[in-house]
């Protein structure tokens, strides 16, 4: 069974019909309980840092998340998914995240730059064998929109990196963890294929 | 390095394309729904349905639309028209839409950019400003498709709605709306130039040169069009190639 974290935030429904796409009828997990039979877990989100954390502690999730990446169960972080797996974030000081990767997630400076960095980028994987990006080629192009991202303190977890006026760490992989600062629900052909090597699905041809 | 983005436009009202659709594949070229479809298969970077009617009792049926094509199109897709409140934004949010544009509504009220932004996010904030040239190197906000002066400087305006939260600016000009003759390169550089959020030239486009003169010369961080896309004057694909060969960043096609 596949899980998506429902804060009562986000772009759950997005998230949700990419994986029906891939064939599979996801779960929505908006309490500890609905975890029980789930074998991967996606975090999906857009919106603010605080809210995410506040409205995930409100459904006792903070620690069934963490327990759950923790386990080294496979765990899909997306965007904010991504951002709140290190320790706090420029957005919102004094609120913590779930620190599960020592780091700070930071606004992009505004020296001519637009912010958000809105549209399709490329990301660079560092390993470009590993199987997790297989068949999306050598560049792919995802869609991106944020302001803040996270700055791993530890560069081998550092999976893809992309540029806008300066190198991101646009995604990262740790074990059973991938987290991607681009959406790849809204990345087409790319973004499916990457959900699906996640899931262990095939994309059908019509998307 | 960051793509410039290529927008196709379809104008929706009691949830049919309004003019149409021109292209061989289709069905039923006045779906909305199919339309779209043909556009994600050309592998369009965004999508815009604009509601231009935009009564409450079309909401419904482009809430419908909006649902139907987000289980099917897996590329970011903005509605506007006929949404004047933070509760028709969600509506359109929950349906599947990733961002909502604003025109009318915001100028009425320009709180509401601020409070869409503070519920959703700035990046589904999406403001549309019809601007007309009023003297050389000024341009007036129009509301009503172009038939309302409502008195704003459209760059004035453009820094309010940027610094009250919008993530993004659709701007047409409505002068150039229509006539095929190009966009209007310094509308959109004068607006791309004061915000510091993306601006998507819209209004003009005849020709796959205009979309590169407004990116370039305009400072566009995308191109809407409709008629050059929608009667096949060109596919998407096409633009793509003949960007790329100009030097503009693209998006490569995906195989």
């Amino acid at each position: 069974m596949i899980g998506i974290i429902d804060y009562g935030a986000g772009n759950l429904r997005s998230v949700a019909n990419a994986v029906q796409a891939l064939g599979i009828e996801p779960r929505l997990v908006s309490k500890p309980e609905h975890l029980e039979g789930v074998s991967h877990l996606i975090l999906p989100g857009v919106g603010a840092f605080g809210d995410c954390m506040t409205e995930l502690d409100k459904r006792g999730l903070i620690e069934a998340i963490r327990s759950w990446v923790l386990a080294g169960k496979p765990y899909f972080g997306i965007c904010l998914g991504y951002q709140i797996l290190f320790e706090e974030s420029e957005e919102e000081a004094g609120i913590r995240g779930l620190g599960i990767f020592k780091g700070k997630v930071k606004r992009f400076t505004e020296d001519g730059r637009k912010i958000p960095h809105m549209g399709w980028n490329a990301a660079v994987p560092s390993d470009p064998v590993d199987p997790m990006w297989s068949g999306l080629g050598g560049e792919p192009y995802f869609y991106f929109v944020h302001s803040f991202f996270p700055e791993p303190a530890d560069p081998a977890i550092v999976a893809m990196r992309t540029e806008y006026g300066e190198k991101f760490a646009s995604a990262i992989r740790s074990g059973a963890v991938v987290a991607t600062q681009f959406h790849p629900e809204k990345s087409q052909q790319a973004g499916l294929r990457l959900l699906g090597n996640f899931l262990g699905a095939a994309v059908p041809a019509t998307v | 390095m960051l793509a410039k983005r290529i927008i196709p436009c379809l104008d929706v009202t009691d949830g049919r394309v309004v003019k149409g659709v021109n292209f061989v594949d289709l069905i039923d070229a006045g779906d909305p729904v199919e339309a779209a479809m043909a556009y994600n298969a050309q592998q369009a970077d965004e999508l815009v349905f604009l509601d231009i009617t935009a009564s409450s009792d079309n909401r419904a049926t482009m809430v419908d639309v909006v649902r139907r094509t987000a289980a099917h199109c897996f590329i970011p897709l903005t509605v506007g028209g006929g949404i004047r409140s933070v509760e028709n934004m969600r509506e359109m949010l929950l349906a599947g839409a990733d961002k909502v544009g604003i025109n009318t509504s915001a100028v009425k009220d320009p709180g509401l950019v601020d409070a869409g932004a503070k519920a959703f996010g700035s990046q589904c904030i999406v403001v549309a400003i019809d601007a007309k040239r009023e003297a050389p190197g000024k341009w007036g906000v129009y509301t009503h498709g172009g038939r309302t002066a409502v008195g704003l400087d459209a760059v004035e305006w453009a820094k309010e709605v940027w610094r009250r939260g919008a993530g993004e600016i659709l701007l047409t000009s409505m002068d150039a709306d229509g006539t095929q003759a190009g966009y209007d390169c310094d509308l959109t550089a004068a607006i791309s130039e004061s915000v510091g959020i993306p601006v998507i030239a819209s209004g003009g486009a005849g020709n796959l040169d205009h979309m590169v003169e407004v990116l370039e010369k305009g400072k566009a961080d995308a191109v809407l069009a409709a008629s050059i896309f929608h009667f096949g004057k060109h596919t998407v694909g096409e633009a793509k190639r003949y960007f790329a060969e100009k030097g503009i960043p693209v998006r490569p096609e995906v195989a």
